[in-house]
C-alpha cells in the first residue's frame, strides 16, 4: 500500500500557472488586471491624441483668468472681475448650501413620514403611503421644475411690493414673499471690536457665545439627571435654561448693537433692496430636493423601524410606557442601526441630485464651473474633470462622517 | 466569470475610437445627408413648422449648403443644440455645420478651434421690457433682474455694460430662449437680453406683443454666422461661398424665380460664373458646375431668405437694417466671384 503524502516541493513549473487550481485564479487576476490596465491607457492615450490633433491641450491656467460674468445669489464677495477659480468657489458653496438644507429637512420630514405611514391610523397611515409612492416614482428634476413653475406663476411679482402705495404690504412689516424669492431683514452689528463697523468677528464672537450657552445647558441638564437619579425629583430647569439661551444673547446684541436692515419697497422700481433675499431657484431646489429624498428617507425609516422585533413594543408597553415613548426611547434608538446605512447614501443622491440646479437658475458648482466657466472658455475636459473630483471628494466625506456616527450608533457587543 | 471579464477587456481595447479628421465633405457625400446645428427653436431663425419641417432664416442656410454639396436641399439632418451643447457638437464631429446665430469672436475662432465662415446676419445685443414699466433706456435699469440665456456671449456683455455704467443688476440664467420668455413674462425678471433680432423673434411670439418694448440701446456687436472645424479648409470654403453665392445672388438680381431662365439668357459674366455656365468655379470647391443655381433655386437670394423668414412682412418684422446690400447702405458684402 502506497501512502499519500504531500506534494513533491519546489517543483513549481510553468504550466501549473494554468492547469493548477491554486494559481490558476490568480494567473486570470493578473491578466484581467493587465488588460484593464492597457484598456485604460489607450483610452487615454487616444484622448490625448484626439486633443493634440484638435490642436488643444490640457491646461488649468484658465482657473486664474477674471470670469466675466455675474452670479445671482453668491454666499461671499464675487462680481465679474473675480477668477473662475472664485467662481467655482461659489458654486462650491453654493452647492453645498443647498445639500445640507435638504439633508436636515428631508431628515425631518421623511422621518415623520416613515413614522406615520406605521400609524393605527387609516387615514394618516395612507395618506403617507401616497405621499411616499408619488413623490418618489416621479424623477425629482420634474419636482424641481413644477415647483419652480408653480412658485413663478402663483407668487406675486416682486413689483406689486413697490412704491408708495403698493398693491400688497411687507407681512408683519418685515417679510415679503415673491415670484423672485423671499425677502426677510437681515441682522447685522452696528458695533465692533474696539470701535468701528460691525464685521465677521461679531459673527464667530456670537457662535462662541451660542456654543457657550449650548455646553452650559448641557451642564445644567446632567445635573438635574443626577439629582433625579439621587432624589426620584426631576428640579424644573426650563427658567434656568431659557436664561442660558437667552440672558447673553441679549446681552450680546446690545454691547454690540443689533439692528436690522429692512427689505425696502422705495428703493427703486424693479426690486425690493436690502435685507436677505433667498431666491426662488433656491426654494424650489430646496423644497424638491427634501420632499424627493424624504419618501425615500421614509421608507428606510419604515423598515427600520419594522426590523425591530415587535416583542419590544410589547415589552415597553407592558412596563406601562405611553405609545409615543415607546416609539423615541426603545424602537427608534433600536431602529437607527438599521436606518443609517441607506441613509447615508440617501445623503449622497441629496448632494449630487443638486447639480440639477440649473434647470432653474440656481448657481450651483455644475452651472458656474461645470455651465457658464466651461462654455466661455471651451475647457470641457478641464471643467468635466474638477466637477467630477469635486464630487467624488464631497461624497467620500459625507460617507466617512456618516460612518463615524453609524459606528457609534452600532450594536456594541460586549 | 473571469474569462467574460477579459474578453470584455479586449473587446474595450478593440473598439477603435480614434476620430478619424477625413475631409468633411468626403463624409457628408458618403452620408448623404448634411448634420447641421440648429437652436432648439427660435421662430424665424430655425424652428420646426406646423409639419414638423424645419424652416427659418439660419435653416436655409444649412439647405442651401445641401443642395449645393448634395444636390437636395431636404438631405439635411438638423440637430437642435442649446447654447451650451453647440461647441461641443461641432468639435466632436455630431455636426458637420453649425448655422445657429452663433456670434463670431476672436476666442471662439481661435481658442476654440473653430472658423467662422461669415456673417449672415449682423446683430447686436438689446434689452425687451414691458412698457409698463416706464423704462426708456438700458441706463434706467439700475437694480433690475435681467434674465439671460446662459452660454452665450450675451452674459458676458451685460455684465460688461453694468460695469461700464456703474449699475447694478441681478442675472437669472435660462438655458433656452423658452424658458428664459416664460420667466420674463410671468414677470420673474424685469428685463430679457439676447441678441435684438431674437427679442423681436420672441415679442412676435407673444399674446400682445404691445405690451412689450425692446429699448433703443444696442450693447455690443454681434456679427452671426456659420461655423465650422478649424483645419478642414476644403469644407469652410463649400460653406463660405454657398452664403457668398446667396448674398451675390440678391445683388445680381437672381432670384429662386428667375434663376431657370437667367442660366440661358444672361449677359452678365459675373452672373454666368455664378450659375456655372461659365468657367469651372464648381471644380474649384470640388463641386459639379451648378452649385450655386441649385441652392439659390432651392432657397432663393439672401433677400428672398431674409423677407421669407423674418423681413417687415412677418410677424417677427425686422428691418434689413445693417443686413442690407452694400450698394443700399448694409454691410453685406461677397467677395466677387471670379
Amino acid at each position: 500500500m502506497s501512502t499519500l503524502s504531500d506534494p513533491p516541493e519546489g517543483s513549481f513549473r510553468l504550466s501549473m500557472l494554468l492547469n493548477d487550481t491554486r494559481y490558476r485564479s490568480l494567473t486570470l487576476q493578473a491578466v484581467a488586471a493587465i488588460a484593464l490596465a492597457l484598456a485604460l491607457y489607450y483610452l487615454y492615450s487616444n484622448l490625448a491624441a484626439n486633443l493634440r490633433a484638435a490642436g488643444l491641450n490640457i491646461s488649468f491656467s484658465f482657473l486664474g483668468s477674471s470670469a466675466g460674468y455675474d452670479i445671482n445669489q453668491t454666499l461671499i464677495d464675487y462680481n465679474s472681475q473675480s477668477s473662475n477659480f472664485k467662481a467655482a468657489i461659489v458654486g462650491i458653496l453654493n452647492t453645498l448650501l443647498v445639500a445640507i438644507l435638504a439633508c436636515i429637512t428631508a431628515t425631518i420630514l421623511g422621518v415623520f413620514a416613515g413614522v406615520l405611514r406605521l400609524s393605527n391610523n387609516w387615514l394618516v397611515r395612507k395618506l403617507m403611503a401616497g405621499y411616499v409612492e408619488i413623490f418618489r416614482n416621479i424623477p425629482v428634476l420634474i419636482w424641481i421644475i413644477i415647483i419652480f413653475t408653480i412658485l413663478t406663476a402663483v407668487m406675486p411679482g416682486a413689483r406689486a411690493y413697490l412704491g408708495e402705495e403698493p398693491e400688497r404690504g411687507l407681512i408683519g412689516g418685515i417679510f415679503a414673499f415673491t415670484n423672485r424669492g423671499v425677502y426677510m431683514p437681515a441682522p447685522f452689528f452696528t458695533n465692533g471690536f474696539g470701535g468701528g463697523e460691525g464685521s465677521g468677528l461679531n459673527w464667530l464672537m456670537l457662535i462662541a457665545v451660542l456654543v457657550a450657552s449650548f455646553f452650559g445647558a448641557r451642564a445644567v441638564t446632567q445635573s438635574a439627571n443626577r439629582k433625579q437619579e439621587a432624589t426620584g425629583v426631576r428640579p424644573n430647569t426650563l427658567l434656568i435654561n431659557l436664561a442660558i439661551w437667552l440672558l447673553p444673547l441679549v446681552i450680546f446684541s446690545l454691547i454690540f448693537g443689533l439692528s436690522w436692515d429692512m427689505p425696502d419697497p422705495l428703493a427703486n422700481r424693479f426690486n425690493l433692496q436690502g435685507g436677505i433675499q433667498i431666491g426662488a431657484p433656491l426654494i424650489a431646489l430646496w423644497f424638491a430636493l427634501s420632499i424627493y429624498t424624504g419618501a425615500f428617507i421614509a421608507e428606510n425609516v419604515r423598515a427600520g423601524i419594522q426590523a425591530v422585533s415587535n416583542g419590544q413594543t410589547e415589552a415597553a408597553a407592558a412596563l406601562g410606557l405611553r405609545p409615543n415613548r415607546v416609539m423615541s426611547l426603545v424602537v427608534l434608538p433600536q431602529a437607527l442601526r438599521v436606518i443609517i446605512p441607506p441613509l447615508i447614501s440617501q445623503y449622497l443622491n441629496i448632494t449630487k441630485n443638486s447639480s440639477l440646479a440649473i434647470a432653474v437658475g440656481y448657481a450651483d458648482i455644475t452651472a458656474t464651473l461645470g455651465g457658464i466657466t466651461l462654455n466661455q472658455t471651451g475647457r470641457a475636459i478641464e471643467c468635466v474633470l474638477l466637477l467630477m473630483l469635486f464630487y467624488l471628494v464631497i461624497s467620500l466625506s459625507i460617507s466617512a462622517v456618516m460612518n463615524v456616527y453609524n459606528n457609534s450608533m452600532k450594536l456594541k457587543e460586549r | 466569470m473571469k474569462k467574460s471579464i477579459i474578453l470584455g477587456a479586449l473587446t474595450i481595447a478593440g473598439l477603435s475610437a480614434v476620430a478619424a479628421s477625413a475631409a468633411t465633405v468626403d463624409d457628408v457625400k458618403a452620408r448623404g445627408t448634411l448634420n447641421c446645428g440648429v437652436t432648439t427653436g427660435l421662430v424665424g431663425f430655425a424652428a420646426p413648422d406646423a409639419n414638423g419641417e424645419w424652416v427659418g432664416f439660419d435653416v436655409a442656410v444649412c439647405r442651401a449648403v445641401a443642395a449645393a454639396v448634395l444636390g437636395d436641399a431636404t438631405a439635411v439632418e438638423f440637430i437642435p443644440t442649446t447654447g451650451k451643447t453647440r461647441f461641443t457638437a461641432l468639435s466632436s464631429g455630431e455636426i458637420d455645420l453649425l448655422a445657429r446665430n452663433t456670434t463670431w469672436t476672436f476666442s471662439r475662432d481661435t481658442d476654440l478651434k473653430f472658423d467662422f465662415v461669415g456673417v449672415n446676419y449682423y446683430d447686436g445685443q438689446g434689452f425687451l421690457v414691458p412698457k409698463a414699466l416706464g423704462v426708456s433706456s438700458a441706463k434706467d435699469l439700475d437694480g433690475a433682474t435681467v434674465c439671460i440665456q446662459t452660454g452665450t456671449t450675451t452674459e458676458l456683455n451685460l455684465a460688461d455694460f453694468f460695469r461700464a455704467n456703474n449699475i447694478s443688476y441681478e442675472p437669472v440664467p435660462i438655458e433656452t430662449n423658452a424658458e428664459a420668455i416664460q420667466q420674463y413674462l410671468a414677470g420673474a425678471c424685469d428685463a430679457y437680453t439676447t441678441d435684438a433680432s431674437g427679442l423681436a423673434a420672441s415679442r412676435a411670439t407673444f399674446e400682445t406683443p404691445g405690451d412689450h418694448v425692446i429699448l433703443p440701446e444696442i450693447v455690443s456687436k454681434e456679427p452671426l454666422g456659420p461655423v465650422v472645424r478649424h483645419g478642414d479648409n476644403d469644407w469652410g470654403d463649400i460653406v463660405m461661398w454657398t452664403l457668398n453665392a446667396l448674398i451675390t445672388a440678391e445683388e445680381l438680381g437672381v432670384t429662386s424665380a428667375n434663376v431657370a431662365e437667367m442660366v440661358t439668357s444672361t449677359t452678365n459674366p459675373e452672373v454666368a460664373r455664378l450659375l456655372g455656365t461659365e468657367g469651372d468655379l464648381g471644380a474649384m470647391i470640388g463641386l459639379d458646375a451648378e452649385w450655386a443655381k441649385r441652392a439659390i433655386e432651392t432657397q432663393g437670394n439672401y433677400g428672398e431668405i431674409f423677407a421669407k423668414n423674418i423681413g417687415e412682412e412677418t410677424p417677427i418684422g425686422l428691418a434689413r437694417g445693417l443686413n442690407a446690400q452694400w450698394t443700399n447702405g448694409g454691410l453685406l458684402y461677397s467677395p466677387p466671384f471670379r
